[in-house]
């Protein structure tokens, strides 16, 4: 039987929340960048690095990098307790699917602190 | 509710019927002495039946072949008995004509996602088993009145395209959340019985089944398709109901 186990907040209503919150952060950060990309083509190392370089830019990439992977755990979790009804498979794909998000979230983050 | 079957034999040629105006294929599987389910074919002359109706083409082969089981009743798609997969969708044979099917062959399947008890009929405890989580009554803690609960016409509006269910199961096993987690999802079918129960005026547990619902699972497991609106004979919206049932526990979340 499928438990609960590592669902994100163990509550459908608080998973379905977040699951909504993120996408529209992601839709909006999309947005942005898409229109940053039209209004600097061609775009030069330059003009990208100093987009970087604002704070709001990178606060807003920090939180984009966060809501990927509370987006893609709520739905993968969901993938994962519909098709994998074997225990030990899931338990894998699962902590495989954490130690990736988790791995892209800090390299994510140390690309845009700049270290 | 009726189970037609035979228990003296299991498998009837259809050789002898030879006339070829109506072609079907059927599910056939009796465990006790088939090793695997397999599909029969069948062809009957339209002359030998007494109405249009995908039951009437059942009930005159069943005629020819008295081991071809299947459930009904009514026979006017208000028992819901007949709940069976017609050409892939779900859908009672009662009210379904086979005029209106374009198919050359008609197949007929058991409802899916649920074990198969013999060739048509399933055994839907799960279901009955999600349909009693709903508590499909009405509960009121306040003092019994001397006459009646009565409610406002607005009240009561507000109870149709919900009580209209006939727990034909149609909806609830064509839901692919139902298929994958059949004791964890409440499908479509309770979730309309718990909604319906929510939103009525007399009952005064609207917070404790909705405290029921929060989990990942019972309601949210709803992915939204809506496989339980395209089929659902008595044209009702589950996923409506689902939408609504949603709001709700989010506004006492929040």
């Amino acid at each position: 039987m499928v438990g609960k186990n590592l669902s994100l907040t163990q509550s459908g209503v608080r998973d379905w929340l977040i699951q909504r919150i993120t996408a529209v952060i992601l839709a909006l950060y999309l947005t942005f960048i898409v229109v940053f990309l039209a209004l600097h083509s061609p775009l030069t190392y330059t003009a990208w690095s100093a987009f970087f370089g604002i704070t709001a830019v990178r606060i807003f990439t920090c939180l984009a990098l966060l809501s990927v992977v509370y987006h893609t755990w709520v739905g993968m979790w969901t993938i994962f307790t519909d098709y994998l009804k074997c225990p030990v498979s899931r338990t894998f794909f699962q902590v495989a699917t954490i130690l990736a998000l988790l791995s892209n979230l800090v390299w994510g983050i140390l690309i845009i602190i700049g270290r | 509710m009726e189970v037609n079957s035979a228990a003296t034999e299991t498998h009837t040629s259809s050789d002898e019927f030879v006339n070829k105006q109506l072609k079907l294929s059927i599910y056939r599987y009796n465990p006790e002495f088939d090793k695997a389910p397999y599909m029969q074919d069948y062809e009957i002359d339209t002359v030998e039946l007494h109405g249009v109706m995908l039951l009437d083409v059942l009930e005159a082969l069943k005629v020819h072949d008295p081991s071809l089981t299947f459930r009904r009743s009514c026979s006017e798609g208000v028992c819901g008995s007949d709940g069976m997969n017609i050409n892939g969708q779900n859908g009672l044979a009662c009210i379904t004509s086979y005029l209106d099917l374009e198919s050359r062959k008609i197949v007929l399947r058991p409802l899916p996602g649920l074990p198969v008890i013999r060739d048509l009929v399933v055994d839907m405890s799960q279901f009955y088993k999600q349909y009693e989580k709903a508590q499909p009554y009405l509960q009121n803690n306040e003092p019994t009145p001397e006459k009646e609960r009565l409610q406002t016409i607005e009240e009561r509006k507000k109870l149709d395209g919900l009580y209209e269910c006939i727990l034909c199961a149609c909806c609830t096993t064509s839901c692919p959340s139902f298929w994958w987690n059949p004791d964890l999802f409440l499908g479509p079918a309770a979730l309309l019985w718990a909604y319906r129960f929510v939103v009525d005026s007399r009952d005064t547990e609207k917070k404790e089944r909705l405290a029921q619902l929060e989990d990942p699972f019972s309601l949210f497991r709803c992915r939204g398709i809506m496989n339980c609106v395209s089929v659902c004979p008595k044209k009702l919206n589950p996923t409506k109901a689902i939408g609504h049932l949603r709001k709700e526990v989010l506004a006492k979340g929040l």
